[in-house]
């Protein structure tokens, strides 16, 4: 069974520096960081302490509010820092790698014949469970919530980001079992989202609903797949995941190991020579952006993940636990003369106000990271609308996040988004809003005031 | 040391000062600043609302040079001593009764900006930018121009500040001004003396000259003595910017492919007001009306030479696509539009005092605009209602 998904709205950011579809090994880190920032709204209680020894796989914290997830140490190794911030708040657990990695064994499981509960447990005491995300409010799946489907968007349509083909090659079998796995904890199916080309790692899979999906960007993110197929309504959860992740949970559940190693792209138009590495959750960006990257004088803008969506990082930052990018472009702190109404060319926009980027479609462009203006009040309408292929009025709903009008976000489709849903409105806002935030803030909300 | 880091370290003076805003103010207007992102999307598209504002002044800027020409052209015209349209002779007559209107307008108005960013901390706004430059091209050329600073004064702060600025304001604040003269100085606004340039100071003595518009003409049934041409052209008497059709047609394509202008607003405006012409010539057609009536010049206009006629495609074009007062969803933009045009020919033949309907048409409207825009989302949030419904049963 397949349904083709074809939108319309949207925007292709064509950017320099896609990496090469060429795998190669990034040199080994020997520093690693969990952040408990990457799990939103999660509060870590640790269960280790500074100078313990730690194996791949081992929990180091778990949530405090749903102590069954666990969350593990990639490696194995010395925890040698627990750095906090104002009111204790834990920033990140450091840990020094040793050299011949140790795993813990959570078990083997056949997923063919595993009960649910088996799984779920299994998920849970592994560090995997926080691979799965749900909506509404684009957080750590609920224990016991029960999805009425699970979406993978296995389409990478946002700018540079890294395809799946690349990603995923040669781990059919360890996603086939990773999504056999998910498809006993729904009740509905597991929908995945694959591009428009044949012979993708998912055709031929058992256990999921692939559907074809075309248009620009933001066809690959999952909230348009959900949209199209299966939209939330009040009171129903589905679940997300990205397709990388699939191999982590894979491996697990075929071999009891948490092995945390992900290629990434290494992309952007400061890098010299953007390629695909293979590295691990946790590793300290520093071994990675030098070796045929960037200059240790270059004034980058370093993200962890996309352009759009990405945490802006640091050479003492790490790979964060959801993102498979390390995407670094030119920092836009200079002023441009009447850089307001002189024709551009070099630039991306939605309209034709003296920008022609419109006579350029294929064109690839080198953006750095200049507002291109300053934040406004909201005063444009309807060009969000052209590029927000949810069936959601996307002004509105953000106005009612900044009012916090609780009734009004519910009924114009707060559960069915996610920040990332609103990173292109946010790219082309002619006010300069920051339209991500705002939905984060507005989910944050409704979380605190309905739960 | 060159002039961007000179004002560079101006700008790092000034921060936190009460004068941050005004520095920011002529400063972005010279430089993009070097403001960078800094939390969720890492790049930015190029347009900003300096952009968008710009676009739209550029549109206006044919209509302005023409209403310079045509103020002149009409004042020699009504004197009897006629002088080429494109003369020198004309030029200078909108150089110095429309050039000082457009002086005025933007000082006035973008003074009370800065004070009110001054006062409450923010970033001045584009937002009178387009007002200011809207405001000289819809108010006839002999205004004196301290009415002209009254009515800018009342509209930006009544009809904009006191709402928040821009992007908050319910009413369109050209409109408001242009609102505020009309009725305050009604016989600076309406009537057959204040559409050419000497009119009005002639008025009762043995040089009295005519300038009648076309709208007033129709109104009092009397014939009209201007060609389609010269209505299409623009070499009529009327407001200083709103004269010329074909100029006010490019500036629409212009704003429809810059995506600038929303093409919804400025279509449904066209259309509405063609279905009431229609409507009109129907009802003439239909023997309802005779020629005795009052009514009769008005309604018996061909349905399409409404456009022609009064400022209906100025305001079709450029005030009723105002995104802040229009409708805000795009199937809203249709019906608001469309209303707009309805209203616009309605008052206009239903109004005694003859002035020109589309303002208050467009104010009209703006006021119900939100009202549209909450229909047409609660369509939306029906069907999320029923979707829900479908699922549980």
């Amino acid at each position: 069974m397949s349904t083709d998904i074809s939108i319309k709205k949207g925007l292709d950011i064509k950017l320099k520096g896609a990496a090469k579809p060429t795998v190669e090994a990034a040199i080994n880190s020997k520093y690693f960081a969990v952040k408990p920032s990457d799990f939103h709204g999660v509060i870590p209680k640790l269960i280790l302490k500074e100078g313990q020894a730690v194996k791949a796989g081992q929990p180091i914290f778990f949530d405090k509010s749903n102590e069954d997830v666990k969350f593990v140490s990639p490696v194995s190794g010395k925890i040698i820092e627990i750095a906090r911030g104002e009111k204790r708040k834990i920033l990140s657990i450091k840990i020094e790698a040793d050299s011949t990695q140790e795993y813990m064994d959570h078990g083997v499981l056949n997923v063919d014949t595993a009960s649910q509960e088996e799984i779920k447990s299994k998920l849970l005491a592994s560090g995997c469970w926080a691979f799965i995300k749900q909506r509404p409010y684009d957080i750590i799946a609920g224990v016991n919530s029960e999805p009425k489907s699970i979406f993978i968007s296995a389409h990478a349509t946002a700018p540079l980001a890294a395809s799946c083909d690349v990603v995923l090659k040669g781990q059919e079998e360890v996603i086939q079992i990773a999504l056999t796995a998910l498809s006993k904890l729904t009740k509905g199916n597991v929908h995945v989202g694959v591009p428009n080309s044949e012979g993708s790692v998912f055709s031929g899979m058992k256990n999921i609903v692939t559907h074809r999906v075309k248009g620009p960007h933001p066809s690959g993110n999952v909230g348009t797949l959900i949209n199209k197929i299966d939209p939330v309504n009040k009171g129903e959860v589905v679940w997300t995941l990205s397709p990388q992740d699939l191999v982590i949970i894979g491996k697990l559940l075929k071999t009891g190991q948490f092995d945390a190693t992900r290629v990434i792209a290494f992309c952007g138009s400061s890098v010299s020579e953007p390629r695909y590495m293979t590295t691990k959750i946790g590793a300290e960006l520093a071994t990675i952006l030098y070796d045929k990257g960037i200059e240790q004088s270059a004034h980058v803008r370093i993200i962890m993940g996309n352009v759009l969506t990405g945490k802006k990082s640091a050479p003492d930052g790490f790979i964060d636990f959801y993102n498979n990018s390390l995407t670094v472009i030119p920092e836009g702190d200079d002023y441009e003369l009447f850089g307001w109404n002189k024709p551009v060319f070099n630039k991306i926009s939605s309209t034709r106000a003296l920008t022609f980027s419109w006579m350029f479609p294929n064109k690839e462009y080198d953006l750095n990271t200049n507002t291109n203006g300053e934040h406004r009040a909201f005063v444009v309408t309807g060009n969000y609308e052209e590029v927000f292929p949810l069936d959601i009025y996307p002004m509105q709903l953000l106005k009612s996040c900044m009012y916090k009008d609780l009734d009004e976000m519910e009924t114009l489709g707060m559960y069915e988004v996610a920040p990332e849903d609103f990173a292109l409105t946010e790219f082309i806002c002619v006010s300069k809003q920051p339209h991500q935030e705002i939905i984060r803030e507005g989910l944050d909300l409704m979380i605190k005031e309905i739960g | 040391m060159g002039l961007k880091s000179s004002l560079h370290q101006l700008k790092e003076k000034y921060k936190g000062t009460k004068m941050a805003p005004a520095f920011n103010a002529l400063h972005t207007f010279l430089y993009m600043p070097n403001e960078t992102t800094k939390h969720g999307t890492h790049i930015k598209a190029a347009d900003d609302l300096k952009r968008t504002m710009n676009i739209v002044i550029m549109a206006l800027v044919p209509c302005l040079i023409f209403g310079m020409f045509n103020a002149g052209f009409q004042h020699y015209a009504a004197l009897g001593t006629p002088v080429d349209f494109l003369s020198w002779d004309a030029f200078w007559i909108g150089i110095i009764k429309v050039l000082p209107l457009v002086a005025v307008s933007y000082g006035v108005g973008l003074a009370i900006e800065f004070l009110f960013a001054i006062i409450k901390g923010h970033e001045v706004e584009e937002g009178y930018l387009v007002t200011g430059m809207l405001v000289p091209l819809i108010v006839p050329v002999d205004l004196p121009l301290w009415m002209l600073a009254v009515a800018v004064s009342f509209g930006v702060v009544i009809g904009k500040e006191v709402f928040g600025g821009t992007g908050m304001n319910i009413l369109n604040p050209a409109l408001t001004i242009r609102a505020f003269l009309f009725f305050a100085y009604p016989t600076w606004m309406s009537g057959d003396k204040v559409w050419v340039h000497g009119a009005v100071e002639r008025a009762g003595t043995a040089d009295a000259i005519s300038g009648e518009t076309i709208l007033g003409s129709y109104a009092q049934n009397a014939d009209i003595s201007y060609s389609l041409s010269d209505m299409f052209f623009g070499f009529i008497p009327g407001s200083v910017g709103e004269t010329s059709k074909l100029l006010i047609i490019f500036g629409a394509l212009f704003l429809i492919f810059t995506k600038i202008g929303s093409w919804r607003i400025i279509l449904s405006t066209i259309v509405g007001a063609l279905v009431m012409g229609l409507i009109f010539n129907g009802v003439v057609d239909a023997g309802w009306i005779t020629g005795t009536s009052k009514f009769y010049g008005l309604m018996s206009v061909p349905f399409w030479q409404h456009l022609l006629i009064g400022s209906i495609l100025f305001g079709a074009v450029y005030m009723a696509t105002d995104p802040v007062t229009a409708a805000q969803t795009n199937k809203g933009k249709i019906i608001y539009g469309f209303f707009i045009g309805f209203i616009s020919i309605l008052i206009r033949v239903f109004n005694p005092a003859y002035p020109e309907g589309v303002f208050l048409a467009i104010l009209l409207m703006n006021v119900f605009a939100p009202t549209i825009d909450h229909y047409v989302v609660q369509g939306n949030v029906k069907k999320r209602m029923k979707r829900m419904q479908t699922k549980t049963v």
